[in-house]
């Protein structure tokens, strides 16, 4: 790879001087007819390659993208991103191929004569109202998910759980027994309180501080984040979650995962892409990897920003409970 | 303001009032800014394609942050902040509006200079301080300022959170602050003397789209700029004052700071009140620029002229009410994020009439193949490209799940980064005639056309994909998470297009400064245009022109239009018994 790099260098590179030496002050500095004829020329091959190299790009990317959406929310979110991709493609190659196709085709070749015709009040008006109509759509329909999604006033027993972000790691902290997530600051945090969590407020006593995420299949979750530094984001990417944890103040945001770890495992996008992961893993002799859910951090928060991460697991509901079961709380932890 | 003024060396080159010699200082600031920017870039490709390789590049630039040729995470941190702040400002603010503003507003509306040489020179000189500030910082022994350009507090506030937030934080926000003012007394400058000094006959409407363009970019760069500078005043109070503006309830390096109340969400909103408005800052003059190019060079009027101004105005005016596009996941309300996804997708409708109207004046056109022509096409390509992502990270609830990844990347590179430098390039090649009296290099412009061309949607159209991909920005390496093992192989693709886009640059700077000595001399109106820069001598002169200025008789555009000899008839030339203003 690095010899590939060093010869395109030095391909360029030298192209570039023997240019220079050539044709410095030889050259007719305005565009003449040929000129106009090999650029024209040279609009529609790239044009071309351009279009092919696109192409390319979303067949043989598709497998790096993310499977589809893990929570029932996120799928709403797929819905709305798949019908706006096709009609940003649909606006992008239109557009680009009049483009291109202008430039090779009024070329400045023979005795072209430009039209004067400048002004259309009709074309005006057309190419500012479909653009708007179309956006209206766009945005009304973005609107009615965006409501959809932040909204968790409507949830049915939703379980809340506090994501705590720091530099460099994710904790997590469940309820417990009251289903009521005890007061915490940072003046609070000593020893084996790393959250700050407020002993003297009766809700906090049953809490359970985790360090790995349990999420259980088909409830509600109602995030709420809070960081102990600077800003970090919270990113679950195949929920298709994000939300910035902010110093000072309690953020929020909520869905419903759809499919337990095993389940992703299986589907067949998930196959896929791991399975090509795995190929690439062993070329370097590197262990296989199994799928997980992940949280990463998604706002610049310092040196190990790159590495700040959390596994999730999703189960079925009896599962995660005796998970949950089997975690101390905090107040179990501190004595 | 007479041309018989006395000029020595110091008052010719280096404390000039010449609105013609300080857009020349600009540019030339602004493209030793760039090799260093973009320099910067080719590092931090370097270790994203290949993280676990040791380079003698990197040995030999970063110093004590590197360990055998492999950078530090905090100054690859660094590297993408002050490449960022470079690329945005220093390059794309001043080298845009600092270069042509200065050149072409005098130039164009007919008049001798600047409303004020004196502010005009300050403005320069305060840009090159904040320049070598900004460059200074480099040198200091933790590193420069390293929480992203965007510089949000707690990590921009504290030096316990990143050594970069140190001294060279307060670098950065010092030459800031000096660039903001720079920047303004340049854009009243312009403000005054686009509504001042025009000549006689150069009615508003008959202003080419050039001037619109830097006359609306100067008035948002005064409405939005100082808004950066006070979130700048307030964040250095909150690091050495020890207020409480952004900061609150922190627990770091095992101490509770004093800090209460403070909202690091505020930041956000001050900060993107200049930093959206900041990407018409840098659009427009490139759009400008574009316009004047593509209809010189297709040899037609520009299509929809006053439907160009009166988008240039609507972008201006929206670009200030959209800011909180940036901040739907910062934890603002979510009903905000529903307004903003509104207006956001509204100024989406001028961008397309632009575009639209860009492509009705290449329809039926007569191309001549100018560097400066394919420059500008180019721009449209990548306009429409980066454009219509922004869909995509408009709207709200899409933008939850590729927000800060890599496809925001992609989209703004190609949006402002590539479009605006395109913008840049056309107007050099077209205009530095104007600048030097020598024209540049034909074959090399191509040359250097297409391999920048191609390399950079080599570089940033596959960058949207590992944003899908769920790849986060500003990560050090991906090799921490064996999910995005499989987006090496773009990684390599994509930095090896950087260095071939880089290396491209070289053509450019070649053709640049061996044409200012050994250019072929230029003739007055090497481009057979309409507007008035081109009937002033071929070798500029101090005032312009030498004797009246032009009286102006006609838009624009007056190209092809039918009954007339040539294919272009000057502004200043008066309308024939009979033809009727178009």
């Amino acid at each position: 790879m690095m010899a590939i790099l060093y010869t395109l260098i030095a391909i360029v590179v030298a192209v570039g001087f023997w240019k220079v030496v050539k044709l410095f002050g030889l050259d007719s500095v305005i565009a003449n007819k040929k000129d106009n004829q090999y650029q024209g020329v040279m609009f529609a091959v790239v044009g071309v390659l351009f279009f092919d190299f696109v192409l390319y790009c979303f067949i043989d990317f598709s497998e790096v993208m993310l499977p589809p959406a893990a929570s029932v929310e996120g799928e709403k979110y797929d819905t709305l991103y798949n019908i706006t991709m096709i009609m940003i493609l649909i606006v992008f190659f239109v557009t680009q191929i009049i483009l291109f196709y202008f430039a090779y085709s009024y070329r400045g070749i023979k005795d072209r004569k430009a039209s004067f015709f400048h002004d259309s009040r009709t074309l005006e008006i057309i190419w500012t109202m479909v653009p708007a109509v179309v956006l209206s759509v766009l945005v009304i329909y973005g609107l009615f998910v965006w409501n959809d999604l932040m909204d968790t006033s409507k949830a049915k027993e939703p379980l809340v759980i506090e994501v705590y972000g720091k530099q460099f790691s994710w904790e997590a902290r469940y309820p417990g027994k009251d289903n009521e997530l005890g007061l915490a600051n940072v003046i609070n945090i000593k020893g084996m309180n790393t959250m700050g969590i407020d002993m003297k407020d009766k809700y906090a006593l049953d809490d359970i501080p985790v360090r790995e995420l349990h999420l259980p299949k088909n409830r509600k979750i109602i995030f709420k984040f809070r960081s102990q530094d600077v800003l970090h984001s919270a990113y679950m990417p195949h929920f298709r979650a994000q939300m910035n944890c902010v110093p000072g103040m309690v953020t929020q945001f909520g869905f419903t995962p759809k499919y337990t770890t095993k389940e992703m495992r299986k589907q067949p996008e998930t196959v896929n892409k791991i399975k090509k992961i795995n190929k690439i893993r062993a070329e370097k002799g590197e262990d296989p990897y199994e799928f997980d859910f992940l949280l990463l951090c998604n706002k610049i928060c310092g040196s190990s920003h790159y590495n700040m991460q959390m596994k999730i697991v999703v189960e079925e509901e009896e599962k995660f409970n005796a998970w949950l079961g089997e975690q101390k709380t905090i107040s179990q932890l501190i004595q | 303001m007479s041309q018989s003024h006395k000029e020595n060396y110091i008052t010719k080159y280096i404390f000039s009032t010449d609105h013609k010699m300080i857009a020349k200082q600009y540019l030339i600031t602004a493209i030793l800014m760039g090799i260093i920017g973009v320099f910067m870039s080719i590092l931090f490709r370097l270790q994203l394609a290949w993280p676990e390789k040791s380079f003698a590049v990197i040995e030999a630039f970063l110093g004590r942050h590197q360990d055998g040729g492999i950078m530090t995470p905090d100054i690859y941190l660094a590297l993408v902040t002050i490449h960022g702040t470079i690329m945005v400002f220093f390059v794309l603010t001043a080298g845009l509006s600092g270069t042509f503003s200065n050149l072409l507003i005098p130039l164009q509306i007919g008049a001798r200079d600047m409303a004020s040489g004196f502010l005009n020179m300050v403005s320069f000189w305060l840009f090159f301080l904040s320049c070598v500030v900004m460059i200074s910082s480099l040198f200091i022994e933790a590193g420069p300022a390293s929480s992203g350009w965007t510089i949000y507090p707690p990590l921009s506030a504290l030096p316990q959170a990143i050594p970069g937030s140190g001294l060279g934080m307060t670098l950065w926000l010092i030459s800031m602050a000096i660039f903001v003012a720079s920047s303004l007394l340049g854009s009243l400058n312009y403000i005054v003397t686009v509504l001042n000094l025009r000549a006689k006959g150069m009615k508003m409407s008959r202003l080419p789209l050039t001037i619109w363009a830097f006359f609306v970019t100067a008035i948002i760069g005064t409405v939005s700029f100082p808004v950066l500078l006070s979130a700048a005043l307030l964040l250095i109070f909150d690091r050495s004052f020890g207020t409480s503006f952004f900061l609150s309830d922190i627990f770091i390096q095992g101490e509770v700071l004093h800090h209460q109340g403070g909202s690091p969400v505020l930041f956000e909103h001050l900060f993107w009140f200049l930093g959206h408005p900041e990407v018409y800052i840098v659009l427009l003059p490139a759009l400008g620029i574009t316009s004047e190019v593509i209809a010189t060079n297709a040899r037609r009027p520009v299509f929809g002229y006053r439907a160009m101004v009166l988008s240039i105005v609507t972008i201006a005016f929206l670009s200030t009410i959209v800011w909180g596009h940036h901040m739907f996941i910062s934890g603002m309300n979510p009903f905000l994020g529903s307004v903003f996804t509104f207006t956001t997708l509204l100024i989406a409708i001028p961008s397309a009439v632009k575009v639209f109207n860009y492509l009705a004046t290449l329809w039926k056109g007569n191309l001549q193949m100018n560097p400066a022509m394919l420059f500008s096409i180019g721009l449209v390509s990548t306009f429409i490209s980066g454009g219509l992502t922004g869909l995509v990270l408009g709207d709200s609830a899409l933008d939850i799940n590729v927000h800060d990844t890599y496809f925001v990347v992609a989209h703004f590179h190609l949006v402002m980064g590539v479009s605006a430098v395109y913008g840049l390039f056309a107007g050099v090649y077209h205009w530095f005639p104007k600048m030097f009296g020598k024209m540049m290099n034909k074959t090399l412009g191509y040359w250097h056309f297409w391999i920048t061309f191609i390399a950079a949607y080599g570089v940033f159209f596959p960058m949207h994909f590992m944003g899908l991909g769920g790849l986060p920005r500003r990560y050090y390496t991906n090799t921490a998470f064996p999910l995005f093992d499989d987006l090496a192989d773009i990684n390599v693709m994509t930095s090896i297009f950087a260095i071939v886009g880089a290396a491209a640059q070289l053509l450019f700077l070649a053709n640049f400064f061996i044409s200012i000595y050994k250019g072929k001399k230029a003739t007055q109106n090497p481009w057979r245009a309409t507007t008035l820069e081109w009937t002033t001598p071929a070798a500029p002169i101090h005032g312009n022109w030498p004797g009246e200025l032009p009286e102006v008789h006609r838009w624009p555009y007056d190209y092809s239009k039918p009954g007339a000899e040539e294919d272009f008839i000057p502004q200043n030339i008066p309308l024939k018994e009979g033809e009727k203003e178009s």
